[in-house]
């Protein structure tokens, strides 16, 4: 970190911040990345349902509902140009009961009004053509034909190292505590260091208020909605193949049961405000209710192969739309805010829409010609065959190494992830990157190994590797 | 004196009860001759075998495992692993290697080879 | 491609018992793959004692257990190919591997696999709270002290009073660390009473039965763990919630067969065993294909893993011998009280064969009959019958030849 001043600072390394900053270079805009954690998409990003919305759901006439339908094809075509995997899958809203059925009569005029045309109400024998193991309480369906399902860390991730590979910069372990306005922005950080922009995009996801009323806008109110989900074994993967929602009730907006792009399960997510963004326990209440409901929907899913849950806190609001636009407050100071649900759908919407925000108050935006939005494929190792394989391996040795036996990810690869921007730093940088200790085991038998590789790459000690950062050792000391 | 021990030489598990009266230990309870012997010295002179690691000063992040040749005195178990804890090697090592010799009473040996 | 007689997937006490077994049945042309840089697998890391009073006549350590292994593999000039990975294994017996050299293919005349188990994590427990650091599995934590020298923490409870978590409590008391508690969510302790005494009774620390772990706190190291009694449902009773300040939770709470190449190569699994369904021979339900060792049952003595391996070598080598044309098998199931039994079939033109098993729940005196159709083909008494503790009955091969339909094992208390 220099000096020298910044044109605009992105408050917040989430996928909504990534892809703002990977836009901003695309015009070779000098902007900054200034982010709380150790590492990227530790946030609602991290751990949210990773489903591209077909549309059908926003209000119509509201900020969701038109980024949404502009959403799903740009996010698309972005995932592809940074090789995310990204599946077009296709959800069903399942409906229980003749109430509830009417219910998607509802959903399906509003998806109209939205704009969006890939939808079909089918009944209940049509549902479970489409899907075996649906329930025989399936009585009609809506049938989402665009949508989809992305790795939502994943896609933050290659955001960011598509937006620092283009000039972009990262500042991790900034935790914004004051922002004063004077010809610039002057951004201070609780550690006492100072960042100088001209702009400021404040999309701090659950954090967003706080930094907002830093500027004097208090406008912004943001409500904490925790949600928990379980992740199921790869031998759960194969029960559906669409993403299954349940019409949301009164009691609710339902579980969903999905695939993910890796070939997991997924199920979740509860709804419950917190009092803080940082409460990320999960609760038995809330692992009993997603298993509970997920089988409403897939009565044969097999918990017991349940390999990890996690809860993921939304940044939700009263007003239930996105809140983006200048700030009343604030000159030059731009609210990216409330965005929860469908906000992963709409991340590259909502950065190409910030950039006409940025026109409007008197940013030049040109394109540049340097601009390369394709990103490098980490995983060009995974998808070689056997001989391609036998090639690489030959100048790249620690391909040939497997580390992680579960996942069957080799030393080369975490190496690549601790060494690619953004750089992993600790154990859980190295697993979202790879998936190394995401699979059955998880990371039993390879975190040592894995410890060891960060700690040569990064030059440190084994005691100095964390799991996520701060205070999370893994080891004391030296015996 | 009286005690009530688990049998631990096979997995049936006796309950002893060893009652020591001068120099004569009873012992009931016990359902082989072994069992005997066992609660026996339990009472009188429980001994165990430590096992623990010494690190190799000449390998990157490496530990040799090392045992008490013999079992020693329960009572020393925390003195044993006192001097254990001081000790550093230098690779190579064999199994069956002398690490320390004489710890309360045992030597302490190598039960790995580090080349 | 290479071709070799006999590929063996794993190099740990079973890979090598079942490669020495082969090769002194007539088998020369062995392999042994092994993912470490060294043979020996989990041993390695299990520095203490009491391995091997059953099969060796005397108390080694598991270094020495290894070792002991180790040295019978290079004395028959046994090929081992080390820190090499095997990832997938077909019905046809081509072993595909990968090492730092490249891509490996072999072809085998017949495959053991003998890969091992893992540790079930934190995430299939479903143990609500957060996600610090400081929550090992047990294998893993003793790893990082055995083998690489470090400290995992100071304050430390351990869920499961399986062997392992037995031993790391006394493990991490003699490094110095205060155990505060062996948690054990059954109403009795799932390791070997030796264990029980000299791990936690020698040190003073508390075995806690019917109890679990409810919650785990702590936002980046452990900071502590709520425990908590169970109803007989093992649902956690809220009133006896109680917290523990603690900054290193050990997981020791069962291991899981590592079946992965085995599903893949269209393997026959018993639910139960969490295996393959094997017949006496230890041969699978494909072809020249065997299993031995954690990776078909879980064991309680590596003593017991050789013996499997030996039954596997020896099957394997016949195998490939051509021999065992004329058996006839018939299955073998569990009854009463037995939870599993294996091999889950059995040739009744063989010889004395033995049948392994476990309990269903602790019993003092018990006799098991074991039969077919209404003909007694064996019966054993036992004084006490634990699930921690395999059984063993044999079937004399006179006895088996009079056999003419499915053969089950039936617990009868005493």
């Amino acid at each position: 970190m220099s000096n020298e001043k910044y044109t605009v600072a992105v408050i917040g390394g989430g996928v909504i911040g990534g892809m703002i900053s990977r836009e901003l270079t695309r015009y070779g805009i000098k902007a900054v990345i200034l982010e709380k954690g150790n590492d990227v998409a530790l946030g609602a990003s991290k751990a949210n349902s990773g489903i591209v919305h077909g549309g059908y759901d926003p209000e119509p006439n509201t900020l969701k509902a038109k980024l949404n339908a502009l959403g799903v094809e740009k996010l698309f075509k972005a995932a592809s140009e940074l090789n995310v995997p990204i599946k077009r899958n296709g959800s069903l809203v399942c409906a229980f009961s003749e109430e509830e059925k009417a219910h998607l009569d509802l959903l399906y005029k509003r998806g109209l009004e939205n704009g969006i045309t890939a939808l079909e109400i089918i009944d209940g024998d049509k549902a479970r053509e489409l899907e075996e193991n649906l329930s025989e309480s399936v009585v009609a369906a809506l049938w989402v034909k665009n949508a989809g399902i992305v790795c939502p860390y994943e896609l933050t991730v290659a955001s960011i190292g598509n937006a620092m590979d283009n000039g972009a910069e990262l500042i991790t372990d900034f935790e914004v505590v004051a922002i004063n306005k004077k010809d610039a922005f002057e951004i201070l950080s609780a550690d006492g260091k100072t960042v100088l922009a001209d702009y400021v995009i404040n999309c701090a996801g659950t954090y967003s208020g706080k930094i907002a009323s830093l500027v004097g806008d208090n406008s912004i109110e943001i409500i904490p909605r925790a949600g928990e989900y379980l992740l199921l074994d790869k031998a759960e993967g194969m029960r559906v193949k669409h993403t299954i929602f349940q019409v949301p009730t009164k009691d609710g907006k339902g579980i969903l049961v999905s695939p993910t792009v890796d070939g997991n399960l997924l199920t979740g997510p509860t709804a419950s405000v917190v009092a803080s963004p940082a409460n990320k326990e999960t609760t038995a209440d809330g692992m009993n209710k997603v298993n509970t409901l997920a089988l409403k929907s897939v009565p044969t899913v097999n918990f017991r192969n349940v390999i990890t849950s996690f809860t993921g806190v939304r940044a939700s609001n009263k007003g239930g739309d996105f809140v983006i636009g200048e700030s009343a407050a604030c000159k030059n100071f731009i609210n990216v805010a409330a965005i929860d649900s469908p906000g992963l759908t709409c991340c590259v919407s909502i950065a190409e829409y910030v950039m006409d925000i940025l026109k409007g108050v008197g940013l030049k935006l040109e394109l540049s010609n340097d601009f390369n939005g394709k990103r490098n494929d980490p995983h060009f190792f995974r998808k070689m065959n056997d001989e391609e394989k036998n090639e690489f391996i030959k100048s790249n040795p620690t391909y040939g190494r497997i580390v992680c036996r579960c996942e069957g990810i080799s030393e080369g690869e975490m190496r690549y992830a601790v060494k690619t921007n953004p750089p992993a730093s600790d154990l859980d940088g190295v697993k979202r990157r790879t998936r190394a200790g995401m699979g059955r085991c998880q990371g039993g038998f390879c975190s040592p190994t894995v410890m060891k590789l960060i700690a040569e790459e990064r030059g440190i000690g084994k005691e100095q590797v964390t799991k996520n950062g701060g205070g999370s050792y893994i080891v004391t000391e030296k015996l | 004196m009286e005690r009530n021990l688990t049998c631990i030489l096979c997995p049936r598990g006796c309950t002893l009860n060893v009652t020591v009266d001068g120099d004569n230990v009873f012992v009931t309870g016990n359902s082989c001759p072994r069992g005997r012997y066992y609660g026996e010295e339990e009472v009188i002179a429980p001994k165990r075998t430590v096992t623990s690691i010494v690190r190799v000063s000449n390998r990157e992040d490496t530990m040799v495992s090392v045992k008490t040749e013999t079992p020693v005195a329960k009572s020393d178990i925390f003195t044993v692993m006192e001097a254990i804890r001081k000790a550093s090697v230098t690779a190579p090592v064999k199994v069956g290697d002398v690490i320390l010799t004489d710890v309360c009473g045992s030597n302490i040996i190598a039960t790995k080879n580090i080349d | 491609m290479e071709n070799h007689d006999i590929v063996i997937i794993g190099g740990g006490p079973a890979g090598m018992a079942a490669a020495v077994a082969a090769f002194d049945s007539g088998i020369k042309d062995v392999v042994i793959i092994d993912r470490e840089k060294e043979v020996g697998g989990i041993l390695r890391q299990c520095i203490h004692n009491g391995f091997g009073l059953h099969k060796l006549g005397k108390e080694l350590t598991g270094p020495e257990y290894a070792n002991h292994y180790k040295l019978e593999v290079e004395k028959r000039g046994i090929t081992v190919y080390a820190d090499t990975t095997v990832l997938s294994v077909t019905p046809d017996k081509v072993v595909t591997a990968t090492n730092t050299s490249g891509i490996l293919k072999l072809q085998a005349k017949a495959v053991i696999l003998a890969m091992g188990c893992r540790e079930r994590s934190r995430g299939a427990l479903n143990i609500p709270g957060t996600r610090p650091s400081g929550v090992f599995s047990a294998g893993c934590a003793q790893k990082l002290i055995n083998c690489e020298g470090y400290s995992v923490g100071k304050r430390v409870v351990i869920l499961g009073s399986g062997d392992i978590g037995l031993i790391m409590a006394r493990r991490m008391s003699l490094e110095g660390a205060k155990v505060e508690a062996v948690c054990e969510i059954m109403p009795y302790s799932g390791g070997l009473t030796r264990n029980i005494v000299q791990c936690l009774e020698d040190y003073g620390i508390p075995l806690y039965l019917s109890t679990t772990v409810a919650e785990i706190h702590g936002n980046e190291r452990l900071t502590g763990v709520t425990i908590a009694e169970v109803d007989e449902r093992r649902q956690v009773k809220p009133e006896t919630k109680r917290y523990i300040p603690c900054d290193t939770l050990l997981l020791s709470v069962g291991l899981i067969p590592e079946n992965e190449l085995t599903i893949g190569a269209g393997i026959g699994m018993d639910p139960i065993t969490g295996g393959a369904v094997v017949d006496e021979n230890r041969m699978t339900d494909v072809s020249g294909i065997f299993a031995c060792g954690n990776v078909l049952q879980v064991h309680d003595l590596v003593d017991y893993v050789s013996d499997e391996a030996e039954i596997a070598g020896k099957g394997a080598a016949n195998y490939v011998k051509g021999l065992g044309k004329a058996d006839n098998r018939v299955k073998a199931v569990a009854g009463n009280g037995v939870r599993y039994v294996l091999p889950q079939r059995v040739n009744t033109r063989g010889g004395d064969t033995d049948i392994f098993l476990r309990v269903t729940a602790p019993f003092g005196k018990v006799k098991f009959t074991v039969k077919s159709g209404d003909t007694v083909i064996a019966t054993a008494i036992k004084l006490r019958a634990t699930p921690g503790e395999m059984e063993k009955i044999t079937l004399k091969a006179d006895k088996l030849r009079t056999v003419d339909g499915d053969i089950r094992v039936d617990l009868e208390e005493m």
